[in-house]
């Protein structure tokens, strides 16, 4: 194993060194930092094409420059990288440092969300194969994939950001809308339950009532104005959370486990108060990991009073349905501050922006403040990433789960008589992920693509700008320093991928070099 | 029967009873190519699409004049996108000019007026600007699929038939290309290619999206080449290009058109988002991608000039994308047509009447 990971690390360091040699001669053939130059026909653009020459050692053919700057970046190695400056005199390890944070979030943030909303998606369309919502689905899916997504981030500015915020000048939502809304729901909802006519129009009706009588509450209490969720509604989802939870991750008959984590969320409901004085005097990271950590405490001692054995799924359930509650109350303490930031100068009453990755303007020590501003900035890129690599989540899960549930472990689990819940979610869930692990990297590459021209639109500044204005700028260091930072994240997930892969299925063994 | 026959064991049959009783029935007696053909046109939505994605090409290539050399066809549009006509001032909403004249409106009179797309900042005409951009965008596709498609159908054969050292190699050429973020080695390429023209930057991209492919077929030949056939083969006497280009290669064809699609798919995208940056097409060259960054900032109050672009970016990467799927069906030999309730009721009433 040791001898494997050590062989695929060299293979990779090679593979690093030829690809940005490539990239450097590539890029220094294909552009001339001197064209603007050399069309002058001012005196002094002679003095500049000597100085520019020789501050870029332009003097040196490339493939030997290439060593020069090779020379810079092995630096690493002894702790002190020299990766060149920018033409504009910056030097590129400050300008990466700066950028690659935003661009992680974005990236980060995007690929668990599409991850989570995929897998459920595609499960629930191989669940159901050839229904309407199977169908509904590969459309979706198709549509997605033929997205382009600098369309896609400009669509969602006009309309998520300029008429959302045109919307809450005076919001009011009209008829019309409430009905639409409603009946997408109802159709929604329906088609995933699937099953008989009566059933069909049962769950339509129930989701089309339901969707409208929340919006026309909403309207009726302008909630978006000064939104939040409350203890009352806290406690519904709670428990409703907590039914769901127990029902996917051990079956609503396990009673240990239903009644674990009905008390885990009546804690959450419990805790709303005390968790209110909490965050409004110490809002800060750690104290939202400190309740993480207590969650967790209290989810396995919550499973030990229910149980003598079997703990195991059961505290699991409990700190599950521990979390999501506890998320909710987070959710409202986030949602509180709203009106607030509305109200701030910087925001002045139009609250999703369009630029930038946060507001320099708003200047504030309030914890919530400066988190909603980052949500808020956040939401429009990573929305515009999501529905991009949604669709090949979904793609992908149903037919890895497909494939897995024509297998023959899983005709066995069904015929030695384990219910349907447990074949899917111990026997198939399980064998369907081995596939995917592999995916996940290209799938990150892919958006990393995505993320450059996301960033572009809604004006963050992060690898993807930085790596246009080189290639603009004729920029050779620090196209090279971002080229060499995201193939390293390319090669550094694909070798994670493979010992990944490797370490879940047992079938694969690594001597051989793939 | 006779081809899917061989990779279905008996005892299959015997299990799956009836189901596969009808499904084979479908294939007796028919060629490959029969048999691909009708499982395509089976797949509907693959068929609307192909049939679309024929008239999109045949609408957008005829609808301005194409210049062959010194011969000029004409196209039927009146406008090309030299042409400045006026301005159209009156009848816009809220202070706007240019707007389109294109009226599908139920109840309103159906007609498409001087310009029914709208008309650019200094009036050229949009419809034909966007004929333009879809021809050059279309080209740019196929030119991508074809060059890619050829490259990585060469060096994926030549890498899995001989192996060895020549495999190696060129597997880590294919681990290079990979390594680096495809978009910022094509905007390398796209800033220089670009300005030359868009075919040549057609041709650069080409050289670029052949490594996935080539994994595919070099996958493919790999387990290929061990099958009774290729000794066969080589028993009669066949030469080494021989075997690869006439006995290993057909039974490979299915996966590579599958992937060439999705890569035209991918191709249009990746072409119209380089453009989008100004590392593609430029002005006063037209792609859809240009379009829509030209005229992104005016989409609140003129948002015409941004849908039509995007429209027919989404028709054809959408037509594309469904025929691939159409075809991957076809090819499977695995796939089987979903067996209907119809189709278990004829088959019932088939045994008793003892067909």
């Amino acid at each position: 194993m040791l001898g494997y990971i050590m062989r695929r690390i060299g293979v990779s360091i090679m593979i690093l060194f030829g690809s940005s040699f490539l990239v450097y001669n590539l890029a220094a053939y294909a552009s001339d930092p001197l064209a603007e130059l050399r069309l002058s026909s001012d005196d002094g653009a002679r003095q500049q094409i000597i100085a520019v020459t020789r501050d870029l050692q332009l003097d040196i053919p490339p493939p030997l420059r290439y060593f020069l700057w090779l020379k810079g970046v092995l630096g690493l190695f002894v702790g002190n990288p020299e990766m060149g400056m920018t033409r504009e005199g910056y030097s590129v390890e400050s300008q990466l440092a700066y950028a690659i944070p935003v661009t992680l979030r974005l990236v980060f943030v995007a690929t668990f969300t599409a991850l989570l909303f995929g897998l459920a998606l595609g499960i629930i369309s191989a669940l159901r194969q050839y229904s309407r919502f199977d169908y509904g689905m590969t459309f979706l899916a198709f549509l997605l994939y033929s997205l382009p997504i600098f369309w896609v981030a400009v669509l969602l500015k006009e309309f998520m950001a300029i008429q959302f915020n045109n919307f809450l000048s005076e919001p009011n939502i009209p008829f019309r809308w409430m009905v639409f809304f409603s009946l997408f729901t109802g159709v929604f909802w329906s088609s995933l339950f699937g099953g008989e006519r009566n059933r069909f129009w049962s769950v339509f009706a129930g989701a089309f009532a339901t969707n409208f009588v929340v919006l026309w509450a909403i309207n009726l209490t302008d909630w978006y104005l000064n939104p939040g969720l409350g203890p009352i509604l806290i406690a519904l989802l709670s428990f409703g959370l907590a039914m769901a939870v127990t029902s996917i991750s051990t079956g609503v008959d396990n009673k240990p486990a239903r009644n674990a984590a009905l008390t885990m969320a009546g804690l959450a409901v419990v805790c709303y108060f005390p968790a209110q004085f909490i965050f409004n005097n110490f809002g800060s990271y750690y104290v939202i990991l400190l309740m993480i950590v207590l969650i967790v405490i209290t989810g396995i001692a919550t499973s030990k009073i229910f149980s003598k054995i079997d703990r195991g799924p059961i505290a699991r359930t409990a700190i599950i349905t521990g979390i999501l509650s506890g998320f909710l109350v987070l959710v409202d303490r986030i949602m509180q501050s709203w009106a607030d930031y509305s109200a701030t100068d910087a925001v002045n009453g139009r609250p999703v922006p369009t630029y930038g990755q946060s507001k320099d303007q708003l200047v504030t020590d309030d914890f919530w403040l400066n988190n909603l501003d980052l949500i808020m900035h956040l939401i429009l890129p990573t929305l515009a990433l999501i529905l991009i690599s949604l669709a090949g989540w979904i793609r992908f899960t149903r037919g890895a789960l497909l494939e897995v549930l024509n297998q023959d472990y899983v005709r066995t689990a069904r015929a030695k008589g384990l219910n349907e819940r447990t074949v899917i979610t111990r026997h198939a869930f399980r064998n369907m992920m081995l596939p995917l692990s592999s995916l996940f990297v290209g799938e990150v590459i892919g958006l990393i693509g995505g993320a450059v021209i996301t960033e572009r639109v809604f004006g963050w500044q992060g690898m993807g700008t930085l790596g246009i204005k080189a290639i603009n700028t004729f920029d050779l260091n620090l196209l090279m320093g971002v080229n060499l930072l995201l193939s390293t994240l390319v090669v550094i997930g694909n070798l994670l991928a493979d010992l990944v892969y490797a370490a879940l299925d047992p079938r694969i063994r690594l001597r051989k070099k793939s | 029967m006779k081809i899917f026959g061989k990779k279905e064991p008996l005892t299959g049959e015997i299990l799956a009873g009836g189901e596969s009783a009808i499904a084979n029935k479908e294939t007796e007696g028919l060629s490959q190519g029969q048999i691909v053909r009708r499982r395509f046109f089976r797949h509907r939505a693959a068929v609307i699409a192909l049939v679309m994605i024929s008239s999109i090409v045949v609408f957008v290539f005829t609808a301005l004049d194409t210049k062959i050399g010194p011969i000029r066809i004409p196209g039927w549009w009146r406008w090309s996108v030299e042409d400045i006509p006026e301005l159209r001032y009156e009848d816009c909403p809220g202070g706007t000019v240019g707007c389109p004249t294109l009226s599908i409106r139920p109840g309103a009179e159906f007609g498409l007026g001087t310009h029914p797309f709208g008309q650019d900042d200094i009036g050229r005409d949009y419809f034909a600007l966007v004929m333009n951009g879809a021809r050059r965008s279309l080209m740019i596709m196929f030119v991508i699929g074809a060059v890619s498609g050829f490259i990585g159908v060469v060096v994926g054969s030549i890498s899995g038939f001989y192996g060895g050292a020549v495999d190696a190699v060129l597997m880590r050429l294919v681990d290079f290309l990979q390594t680096v973020p495809t978009i910022i080695i094509a905007a390398v390429i796209g800033k220089a290619a670009g300005k030359v023209g868009p075919l040549y930057l057609a041709l650069f991209l080409g050289l670029l999206g052949w490594t996935g492919l080539a994994r595919l077929v070099r996958a493919q030949f790999l387990s290929l080449r061990e099958m009774e056939f290729v000794d066969a083969a080589r028993v009669a006497g066949a030469s080494n290009i021989r075997i690869a280009f006439k006995h290993i290669l057909p039974n490979a064809v299915g996966q590579i058109i599958v992937i060439i699609t999705l890569i035209m798919a991918g191709a249009i995208l990746t072409e119209t988002a380089l453009s989008y940056l100004g590392f593609g097409v430029v002005a006063p060259d037209v792609s859809l991608g240009l379009l829509i960054s030209q005229f992104e900032s005016a989409f609140t109050t003129r948002p015409w000039l941004f849908w039509w672009p995007g429209f027919f970016i989404i028709s054809i990467a959408l037509c594309v994308n469904f025929i691939g799927d159409g075809l991957r069906d076809a090819f499977d030999p695995r796939q089987r047509r979903r067996i209907t309730k119809k189709d278990r009721l004829q088959a019932k009433v088939q045994t008793k009447a003892g067909v």
